[in-house]
């Protein structure tokens, strides 16, 4: 088999498994096995970009959702009933109007590639794309990337500051109530 | 042979099933997988736009990063507001939350 045919194949294999495994996000009893089916979608994902020359963004997308897949495990397994799937679980609403928009979304998306004209341009030194993108990471595109910086660190503060137990106006697990305007209703309360 | 069109019917797979997800589910952290699905399907589109229709240009993976990073947030976000409403409320899934305020 030549190369081409082997990236081929395994391009839809991966296509395959990340519909197949996505789909089933949706349709296991087990909050934890939804976890690790949508950690098997994203890592089908990062196989074809990996397959497409996106060699760098393909690895990090497989090293990221790890992480956070497992993260989700523990908030599952903190908050969530039936994490282990020992009862059927069927949790949905509006059921049929999800169904057909998502069946909308996709005929949408995939008619989009027979629809259009798109310009045939592929990349012929996919061998340097991860040099290309250090290059434009550290050059042209260092603001963008260090704004992405700022804000993940915005988030964490931001997650920080939401999640403390203790609250704007007081313990968390009392709700949020802000004080009143008038200095008297504020005395009364 | 891949191509550009099989790609975004793979990617408009997994939008659509990421949809039906976010639409569907009740528990939050359920919804919470359906808009990563479709952030999923967005990257997948978007660097299969880069491979064949961008001659290889790095800008096209540097926004492939920044989704990324939206989507890191969306989740780091995401939990916490989980956490929070858990707290304060007890609540697990969208239909025990009638009001945003208290």
């Amino acid at each position: 088999m030549t190369d081409a045919l082997v990236a081929d194949v395994l391009f839809g294999a991966f296509a395959l498994g990340s519909v197949i495994t996505g789909w089933r996000v949706f349709r296991t009893d087990s909050m934890m096995r939804a976890a690790f089916f949508l950690l098997a979608s994203f890592a089908a994902v990062g196989g074809m970009l990996v397959i497409l020359g996106a060699e760098f963004l393909g690895m990090v997308l497989i090293l990221m959702m790890a992480g956070e897949m497992l993260v989700m495990a523990i908030v599952m397994v903190m908050f969530m009933m039936n994490p282990a799937g020992l009862n059927p679980m069927w949790m949905v609403h509006q059921h049929r109007v999800a169904v057909a928009a998502g069946v909308s979304s996709f005929l949408a998306i995939a008619s989009l590639g027979f629809l259009v004209d798109f310009r045939e341009d592929p990349n012929v030194q996919p061998e340097m794309a991860t040099v290309e993108l250090g290059i434009e990471l550290l050059g042209d595109s260092m603001l963008v990337f260090q704004t992405a910086g700022v804000l993940l660190l915005a988030t964490m503060i931001g997650a920080v500051a939401i999640a403390s137990s203790r609250g704007r106006f007081g313990a968390a697990e009392e709700g949020s109530e802000e004080p009143a305007l008038d200095p008297e209703d504020r005395a009364a309360s | 042979m891949i191509t550009v069109e099989f790609v975004l019917i793979v990617a408009g797979a997994l939008f659509g099933v990421g949809v039906y997800g976010a639409l569907s589910q009740q528990s939050f952290v359920m919804l919470m997988m359906g808009l990563e699905l479709m952030i999923n399907g967005a990257i997948l589109a978007l660097v299969g736009f880069w491979a064949f229709s961008a001659g290889g240009n790095p800008q096209g993976q540097m926004l492939a990063i920044v989704f990324m990073t939206v989507m890191a947030v969306e989740m780091a976000i995401g939990f916490t507001l989980v956490t929070n409403v858990y707290r304060v409320r007890r609540a697990d899934i969208t239909e025990k939350l009638r009001r945003l305020r208290g």
